[in-house]
């Protein structure tokens, strides 16, 4: 099996901080604001390893620190510390040491990102197609036809009426702007595709359709993905390994089913036992 | 020569403990036991002995308390499936182990066909392949052809058991295991079943299974391995640990 991403050590601390801010912060606190100069520790010393067509599940609780460790690998923020090692096509890419450029490229190209929220994802302010197009165009591709195409494909896959493509994104509901987050992401058949708390918020039936349609994904393209959670149903359904974290620290790993049905830790064994 | 069994455990223990109320709750509790290539070992007790803890534990969605759990791979090297790294144990269930527990997960939505299709696809096959054989599956399995378009959503005990068997079977796995595979179904599907059991075996097929007809034991089993309930104890945790 081949490693697509390596992860070591990753820190994001805000603020200057201070000697003892990753001493006296974490589960054992029961806080992530250090006591001494306030700083807040969002992630500390998370580890994985991320293997090709694998989803990994993130889970936490709101605070957890889980969306910054993503948000970090994906330069949406600079961590505090920390390695991570993105393998892609026989090289091997160390994320916190790349310029702006080389970032932007591998943003562009190589990884996908489908946000909670829409307007983070997409460019309200273009059409659906546009969007599609937005990210076919950074990544070389320039054939006005082609992008058209590939647009269609795009969001039959996702299926969203090709006959929309040139609606506005604010026409759209929450599940089908969800769907052509997804389409946008997938434009380029990156390698790996982060996902952040993508079906909160939505209805049950819209969730569970958008839950079907990124296991479709992973299991036709091999695609490794990384989901963002607080939702053990998503969980359950989609990872295949699972980090748990709290007050910005991974408190338990382990294989999905192991993690719900043998929790070591006493925060995730009260996690899993108050789940409906 | 003798044979070596493929899967050879020893002193496993499982036991859980639950922080919240401070107490071990003990469940498996120094089992041995081996199974080989083209047999069944069979587990028997009762309730509360530890049996589906046994096979948990090997197939690691239960983390061993103690023992090793040692499993001979396809490609020759040993494992102790306690201790495995997580990506191995990813790699094997989707290779080479297989497990039919009592309850059926599937996607929402999804159809029988496809379920029971989906180690196949996990192995690579194509999915019309993979499908056309669990079609034939299925059929074995004497479920009704209408009810293989549809979700399992709906369906009764004795016909979600026989989508887990078929899906459970269909990929051929090295080492079975089986959790009461006969559980919910009639004296003719149960029949079937054991049909399909002794197939299994003339293929090679290493399964352990847990059983409680002692008459199903007899015809099936070629070893028997019996656990015994493990004492229980109010104590809380600071005086056990």
């Amino acid at each position: 099996m081949d490693r697509v991403l390596k992860v070591r050590n990753l820190s994001k601390r805000y603020s200057k901080g201070c000697p003892v801010c990753y001493l006296k912060t974490g589960p054992d606190f029961d806080s992530n604001i250090c006591p001494d100069c306030g700083s807040v520790v969002a992630a500390h010393d998370v580890s994985f390893d991320l293997y090709a067509g694998e989803i990994l599940g993130i889970m936490g609780e709101s605070g957890s620190g889980k969306s910054t460790a993503v948000k970090c690998l994906y330069f949406d923020q600079e961590p505090t510390g920390g390695t991570a090692t993105f393998y892609d096509q026989g090289e091997a890419f160390k994320l916190f040491e790349l310029n702006k450029a080389e970032q932007r490229r591998l943003v562009n190209q190589r990884f996908g990102m489908v946000y909670q929220n829409p307007h983070q994802g997409l460019n309200f302010e273009i059409s659906a197609g546009g969007n599609i197009a937005e990210r076919l165009l950074m990544s070389d591709v320039d054939n006005y036809d082609r992008i058209r195409q590939r647009a269609v494909s795009l969001l039959t896959r996702t299926e969203v009426l090709p006959e929309r493509m040139d609606e506005m994104p604010k026409n759209f509901s929450g599940g089908m702007q969800q769907r052509v987050q997804i389409a946008k992401s997938l434009a380029t058949n990156p390698p790996l595709l982060f996902l952040d708390e993508v079906t909160t918020g939505l209805d049950l039936s819209v969730q569970a359709a958008i839950l079907d349609l990124i296991l479709e994904i992973q299991q036709q393209s091999h695609t490794a993905m990384i989901v963002v959670t607080h939702d053990l149903g998503v969980i359950r359904l989609l990872a295949d390994r699972t980090l748990v974290m709290k007050y910005g620290r991974v408190i338990e790993t382990g294989l999905t089913d192991q993690i719900l049905e043998d929790p070591q830790h006493a925060y995730t064994q009260r996690l899993v036992a108050s789940a409906l | 020569m003798t044979e070596q069994a493929i899967l050879r455990v020893e002193g496993y223990c499982k036991q859980f403990v639950l922080h919240e109320q401070l107490k071990v709750i003990p469940s498996s509790h120094n089992v041995d036991l081996e199974v080989f290539s083209g047999s069944l070992t069979a587990l028997v007790g009762p309730t509360g002995a530890g049996k589906s803890s046994v096979l948990k534990g090997i197939y690691r969605t239960y983390l061993p308390s103690a023992g090793c759990l040692n499993y001979t791979a396809a490609d020759g090297r040993d494992i102790d499936l306690a201790k495995a790294d997580e990506h191995r144990i990813l790699q094997l269930r989707r290779d080479e182990i297989a497990f039919v527990t009592q309850f059926l997960r599937f996607l929402p939505r999804q159809a029988t066909e496809d379920v029971v299709a989906q180690p196949l696809v996990q192995r690579g096959r194509p999915l019309e392949e993979a499908r056309a054989l669990a079609r034939d599956m299925l059929a074995a399995m004497n479920m009704p052809r209408r009810l293989w378009g549809i979700s399992p959503a709906t369906f009764s005990g004795g016909e979600r058991q026989r989508v887990n068997l078929a899906r459970g079977l269909v990929a051929k796995p090295r080492l079975l295991l089986l959790d009461e595979p006969t559980a919910s179904l009639d004296l003719k599907t149960s029949d079937l079943v054991v049909g399909l059991i002794e197939k299994l075996k003339q293929e090679g097929v290493a399964m352990l299974a847990i059983f409680h007809q002692p008459e199903l034991v007899k015809r099936v089993a070629d070893r028997v391995v019996e656990l015994k309930p493990p004492i229980m104890t109010d104590s809380p945790l600071e005086e056990i640990a």
